[in-house]
């Protein structure tokens, strides 16, 4: 685990993140993985989505820590917290590989006596 | 696996073995502890904790604590414990749970077992870092570990 390692493919992060459920939130989170730490300025151009409207879902998405604010003179640059994401998601694979092994041990356990 | 939470895991398993039979080993404190490597003291009953002991090799220090919240006969059974939580030095007990569920359904070919554990996302991010970091000398030799076991034993000890 190193803070280099990159989050990964878009349509990855559009996996990890589909819980969220919100078009607007994805595109965001879409904007910071392949534009890196942007203003809330950068993140509003080209789309119709209002400075307000963007600053309350990256907000939400900073309370779910995908994403932190880093003050920059008057104005904050927003950047995805890839390696807590990457922290949480490893941690899972290796917690549900555990799952595997203890069911394959159960699945010996109570085929032993059915088998025969 | 379809979603990517990092919360919860869903595990399914067709088990070749009447209900009843899965039914028992999940629920029978001393049978669950065959397969999964813990000598509890005590059975499980709803709303109370049991203490087990790992019984794997290197880990017969580590004790767990299983909080039994629901049995249903033959259909559910749950329990909430920390989840990987071996190192003897920390205090867990601090920290949020996580739920751990058995739905049993009864299938042509067996037992259909699903097993969910979820609110993994309560556990510091540090916790499971320093999880991550113990894997590779820790769980993932200790599953190869099992793995080699089991194929030299398939057959559970007597009772």
């Amino acid at each position: 685990m190193t803070a280099t390692r990159k989050l990964g493919t878009l349509e990855e992060s559009a996996r990890v993140f589909d819980a969220l459920g919100d078009p607007t939130r994805l595109g965001l989170v879409a904007r910071l993985c392949r534009g890196g730490p942007q203003s809330i300025a950068g993140l509003t151009g080209g789309s119709d989505v209002t400075r307000q409207a963007v600053t309350k879902h990256l907000r939400i998405l900073e309370a779910a820590g995908l994403v932190r604010g880093l003050r920059q003179g008057r104005e904050s640059r927003w950047e995805m917290e890839p390696e807590r994401l990457e922290i949480a998601r490893e941690y899972l694979a290796m917690m549900s590989e555990r799952w595997t092994a203890r069911l394959d041990a159960l699945r010996r356990h109570v085929e032993k006596d059915s088998s025969g | 696996m379809t979603t990517r939470t990092t919360d919860r895991i869903d595990k399914q398993i067709l088990l070749r073995a009447p209900r009843a039979r899965v039914w028992k080993a999940i629920t029978d404190s001393q049978e669950f502890g065959d397969w999964f490597q813990t000598k509890f003291n005590g059975p499980f009953i709803p709303g109370q904790s049991v203490r087990g002991r790992v019984t794997h090799p290197g880990y017969e220090h580590v004790s767990v604590d299983f909080v039994i919240e629901r049995i249903e006969p033959e259909r559910y059974f749950s329990y909430r414990w920390h989840p990987n939580a071996i190192d003897t030095s920390v205090d867990y007990s601090g920290e949020p749970m996580t739920l751990v569920e058995f739905t049993l359904e009864e299938k042509p070919e067996g037992t259909l077992l699903t097993v969910s554990e979820s609110g993994f996302d309560g556990i510091p991010i540090e916790r499971r870092a320093a999880a991550l970091k113990g894997n590779d000398s820790g769980w993932t030799g200790q599953i190869k570990a099992i793995e080699a076991w089991l194929r030299k034993h398939p057959v559970a000890p007597a009772r």
